[in-house]
């Protein structure tokens, strides 16, 4: 049985750093845990780390569109950070170019980017 | 199209799908053997990710079934085949099945027309009733 994903909190923010390889019920999993941790812990913002992530393929790909979608409906912005170029260049050849959702490339930079939204206040959006 | 034979290097790993596990192990399996071939960086994440959609068709649509995969050479050229079997349903219509956005299940439906961009040879064989079959082709450059 595989592990599940841990959704750490840090401020703000729930930051989860992917760092197994990904079987298809703990993608789902996490994408359950993360919508309940924001509801409780009411964080504005979801960093996904996935530097570590040797392989995005369609389910995965449409975890991280659909998290970000159900992060937004729930107030909270989504950044995934630190996608490989390979895994990018996969990913726009196999049809997904994961319109809908904010990434940067280091953790450090979207953690920027949902300060920045924190601190524009509610027009900011 | 190459018509020269394609010649496998040597005798090639089996491994069943039948839970999510398996697609895991055939994705590392492939990785492996990317690897070993010496594909570019690129070319491994392409071919894995198609191992790994094609892998989780063998599993949702047909029921499971396995992979064979290996190291096969054309022309003095390496490459890595990987070949998913399956006894499901097979697929009534190839063409709409390999339309980009065509869903039979719960999924995107780009497994089959994503995974036969992201390699160099993609060969379908289904019969509605007996099953599919398909087998991929990534070379190095």
């Amino acid at each position: 049985m595989s592990e599940r994903v841990p959704v750490l909190k840090i401020g703000d923010v729930l930051l989860v750093s992917i760092q197994v390889e990904l079987e298809d019920q703990v993608v789902l999993e996490l994408q359950d845990d993360l919508a309940s941790r924001i509801v409780e812990s009411g964080a504005t913002g979801v960093i996904i780390d996935i530097t570590a992530v040797e392989i995005v393929d369609s389910f995965v790909g449409r975890m991280l569109a659909t998290t970000a979608s159900i992060s937004r409906l729930l107030d909270a912005q989504t950044v995934v950070v630190g996608m490989r170029p390979a895994v990018a260049i996969t990913l726009v050849e196999l049809g997904l170019s994961l319109g809908g959702v904010r990434t940067a490339l280091t953790l450090e930079k979207g953690l920027e980017i949902l300060a920045r939204r924190g601190n524009a206040g509610p027009a900011g959006r | 199209m190459n018509t020269s034979p394609v010649v496998p290097d040597a005798e090639h790993e089996t491994v069943p799908i039948a839970t999510n596990d398996d697609v895991v192990r055939a994705r590392q399996l492939v990785r492996t053997l990317a690897q070993r071939c010496k594909l570019s960086l690129v070319d491994q994440t392409k071919l894995v990710t198609a191992a790994s959609e094609l892998a989780r068709n063998t599993l949702v649509y047909g029921g499971g079934g396995v992979m064979r995969a290996g190291l096969v050479r054309r022309d003095g050229r390496a490459g890595v085949t990987a070949v998913f079997e399956d006894s499901g349903p097979g697929i009534p219509d190839v063409e709409q099945a390999l339309t980009d956005g065509w869903t039979s299940g719960g999924g995107l439906g780009l497994g089959l027309s994503g995974a036969r961009r992201l390699v160099d040879d993609f060969v379908l064989d289904t019969e509605p009733g007996s099953g599919t079959q398909v087998a991929v082709t990534k070379w190095a450059r």
